[in-house]
């Protein structure tokens, strides 16, 4: 039972970098566009690209914790105790940017629209770095057991916390670049097209560089997922390492179908890999996933909401996708009108 | 000489604040996320039955700032899945499998809502009429649901139940039903969302009331102001059924709080409803309109002023409210009352008035109150959340955690207090600048406007990022 548990949270995890990992990757897009003029088409698209569901998104998170806090209270409290700063830079990071976002497409004077702009696009970083490093800090068993805290410094400022941060905002670029080639595909831009695929180009490369980096990094910092790497988890890794090649390849010629859906599969394999490689810890070598868990009856209680969120939001939210892929929203919403 | 030991504080009462403060900015959102879209559909519904041009443009508008209000209070909402965390683990910890339970729930409806919103918003021009409608119905149902699910978790606090503790007071088992529908739960559920009717209504009705003062008199002001207001006035009494209920619930089963609300130092039968006044340290109550026999009546109104209520003596002192949460309590509870009985009236008025006269009041005095009514009822339902809240203390979990006991260690809290403080602050002045400027953006380009559910082409080019 907390087996089934712990594989809803993960269904959770990997949406949330899907989808929310998509949404920071644009705003990374947005932050280095350039100058007002320069960037005005790149940040148009971004723009057009993520408006339809960008509140959707962080439902996800609010998904994952809520599980995290009700099936497994212990392994929450001690990370919320532990790795309180990088959580606490993550929750302002998703204030300023959800307003950033909402309120850049509200107001009309341009030095305004460069400030929401700003607060939009910097959080877009900041907050995706921070969740690899929560991360980090879990996968190098930093965070003890018990509902106590770890070290509130060294937790989240380790060379595996470091290695997370990067991959994180590194990977929710290179997906937002695939995406955006996709996008503007869609809308026949073909300059915007080849400008990100350029940049989905560079991001597969420097994904590819920090991963190999971070075996070594793992393999000094974190042995235990590193082990778990390289035994349980190594089909997923290959399949994270296939698919990602075949996208990049996909990429380079061109090819304008399938590379959206293989580079959405190499990180949702990567992320899944981390998950198999630290199993069957919630947090690595002191507290199990069984040992979390709460009292079935609770646990019962979820995967209930869970199923009863697949069949009434499941529809929903496939509609929701479709009326935006078939182009069926136009760019209205917070817009006003104007 | 900046050292460590300067920046550490002790979090209890910086967590407190932090979250206070955060709630009580989010309960201003709640609101309108959950009757906006009721109003919004009505408007829609009337535009489409009858061709009401007024009307549908309502919708259309509403639905425009239903979208930055609710984007505003899902982000806020997320800060406070944080917060739980961040600012009350070891109440997390020892309780999350209990009282996390009903968030599971809420979780489905708020996905529900954010997925239908969006639908709802963006398909304005391109679903047909009666589909689009039909697409903004779950978002009303969401948002009903959704507090229920939310005040459950706050009943639960209230009223916990639904789990077996082993002899080291660890939770061994939990019966959701049981944690979900708490005692406290329907009554709580039920004010929360009435509440909501009630203030979603005032706030957006005060707005028209506004710009009828300011003489726009026209068609468009006057349905936009007798849809919301006419929603509010509907739930008032009803309303003030359920508060009624509530408080009597409170006296059956949270003497502590009930002897706090109505001030009663030791135990008696034949208690006045003190109006204001003040708990003293000594324990007498000085000031305030005292009516004689009236809370002992109200309590129970089988056995009148013989009614016995418990006095705050009743209880330790370590498990009652401070003399100063009393007089906040109390204080709470006259301005929830106060208020919530005007704006009975002021509902009232408006009902005789289109019972006797066919039409709305039409004096300025009225449009005046209507103004203000829906600043007044955000104040009331601020107050109610005081009484429910503070009248609560010292627990966190009623008679088996403190508030002191449940807070994080973590001694840097006042610092990120004080960056929420400033974020929301900043936040909170954008929404409402924004806003206006839409509707200063709405009313300028009225005429020019493209009919809602008009042919594709009526949809203007993507505006350049830049102007």
């Amino acid at each position: 039972m907390s087996t089934a548990a712990a594989i809803v949270l993960f269904v959770g995890i990997v949406a949330y970098a899907l989808f929310g990992g998509a949404d920071f990757g644009a705003g990374f897009w947005d932050l280095v566009a350039g100058g007002t003029k320069g960037g005005a088409r790149p940040r148009a698209l971004i723009d057009h690209a993520i408006a339809p569901v960008w509140e959707a998104n962080h439902v996800w998170l609010i998904f994952c914790f809520v599980v995290l806090w009700t099936c497994f209270p212990e392994a929450y409290a001690s990370i919320t105790l532990t790795l309180f700063v990088p959580l606490t830079l993550a929750a302002f990071g998703i204030v300023l940017r959800g307003a950033g976002f909402a309120f850049r497409k509200a107001v009309l004077r341009t030095s305004s629209r460069r400030n929401f702009g700003a607060a939009f696009a910097v959080s877009s970083v900041v907050v995706p770095y921070c969740f690899g490093a929560v991360v980090g800090g879990i996968a190098s068993g930093r965070v003890p057991a018990g509902g106590e805290a770890g070290d509130p410094v060294s937790s989240w400022v380790n060379p595996t916390s470091i290695l997370g941060g990067v991959l994180a905002v590194v990977v929710a670029s290179y997906l937002a670049a695939n995406y955006l080639v996709w996008d503007a595909r869609r809308m026949s831009d073909h300059d915007m097209a080849a400008y990100f695929r350029r940049r989905a180009l560079g991001a597969a490369v420097v994904a590819g560089v920090v991963a190999i980096a971070g075996i070594f990094v793992l393999r000094a910092d974190a042995r235990y997922v590193f082990d778990g790497l390289t035994s349980r988890a190594l089909p997923l890794v290959i399949a994270s390492i296939g698919a990602g090649a075949v996208a990049l390849l996909f990429l380079w010629r061109g090819a304008p179908r399938g590379t959206r859906v293989l580079a959405a599969g190499a990180v949702a394999s990567m992320v899944l890999a981390w998950g198999v490689a630290q199993w069957d810890y919630m947090l690595p070598e002191s507290l199990t996933v069984s040992q979390a868990a709460a009292p079935s009856g609770t646990i019962g209680a979820v995967l209930v909401a869970v199923g009863i969120a697949a069949v009434l939001i499941g529809p929903g939210f496939v509609l929701l996708y479709t009326l935006d892929q078939r182009g069926a929203l136009p760019e209205e919403g917070v817009d006003a009108g104007t | 000489v900046f050292d460590a030991a300067l920046l550490a504080v002790d979090p209890v009462p910086w967590a407190r604040a932090q979250m206070a403060f955060t709630l009580a900015c989010h309960i201003i959102l709640v609101p309108l996320g959950v009757s906006w879209a009721a109003m919004t559909l009505i408007a829609n519904y009337r535009g489409l039955r009858r061709g009401d041009r007024d009307a549908l443009e309502l919708a259309q508008r509403w639905s425009k700032y239903m979208a930055v209000t609710f984007a505003v209070g899902a982000v806020s909402g997320t800060v406070l899945t944080f917060e739980f965390g961040l600012l009350w683990p070891r109440f997390m910890g020892r309780w999350g499998d209990a009282f996390g339970i009903p968030f599971a729930f809420e979780g489905i409806f708020f996905f529900m809502e954010a997925i239908f919103i969006s639908i709802y918003i963006f398909g304005w021009r391109r679903l047909r009429p009666w589909a689009h409608f039909w697409s903004g119905v779950p978002i009303v149902l969401a948002g009903i649901l959704g507090s229920a699910s939310v005040v459950a978790a706050n009943a639960w606090m209230n009223s916990p139940s639904g789990f077996t503790l082993n002899q080291a007071g660890e939770i061994v088992k939990v019966d959701p039903l049981a944690v979900i529908f708490n005692d406290s739960m329907p009554l709580q559920a039920a004010h929360m969302i009435l509440a909501a009717y009630v203030v979603g209504g005032f706030l957006v009705a005060s707005v028209y009331a506004v710009g009828m003062l300011r003489g726009r008199r026209d068609r468009y002001h006057r349905v936009g102001f007798i849809i919301a207001f006419t929603v509010a006035a509907i739930a008032m009494p009803i309303q003030m059924g359920v508060g009624d209920s509530l408080a009597r619930w409170v006296y059956n089963n949270q003497p502590i709080k009930f002897a706090a609300i109505e001030l009663v130092p030791t135990t008696s039968s034949d208690v006045p409803e003190t109006i204001l006044g003040r708990l003293n340290d000594d324990g007498t109550v000085s000031g305030g309109i005292p009516i004689p026999g009236l809370a002992s009546w109200l309590s129970d109104p089988s056995t009148g002023t013989a009614t016995v209520i418990k006095g705050l003596d009743s209880f330790p002192t370590g498990e009652r409210p401070t003399i100063r949460q009393v007089n906040i309590v109390h204080l709470a509870w006259d301005a929830m009352v106060g208020l919530g009985t005007l704006l009975l009236l002021l509902s009232i008025w408006y009902g005789a008035s289109w019972l006797f006269r066919r039409d709305m009041p039409k004096s300025k005095l009225f449009l005046r109150i209507a103004a203000a009514s829906g600043v007044l009822a955000v104040i009331t339902m601020e107050a109610g959340w005081v009484v429910t809240e503070v009248g609560r203390q010292p627990w966190i979990v009623y008679k088996h955690m403190k508030v002191e006991h449940a807070a994080t260690g973590n001694t840097g809290v006042w610092i990120t207090f004080l960056v929420v403080a400033a974020l929301y602050v900043g936040v909170g002045t954008t929404t409402i600048l924004v806003l206006r400027g839409m509707s200063r953006r709405f009313r300028a380009g009225r005429e020019e406007e493209a009919v809602p559910y008009g042919p594709r082409d009526a949809v203007k080019a993507p505006e350049p990022a830049e102007r």
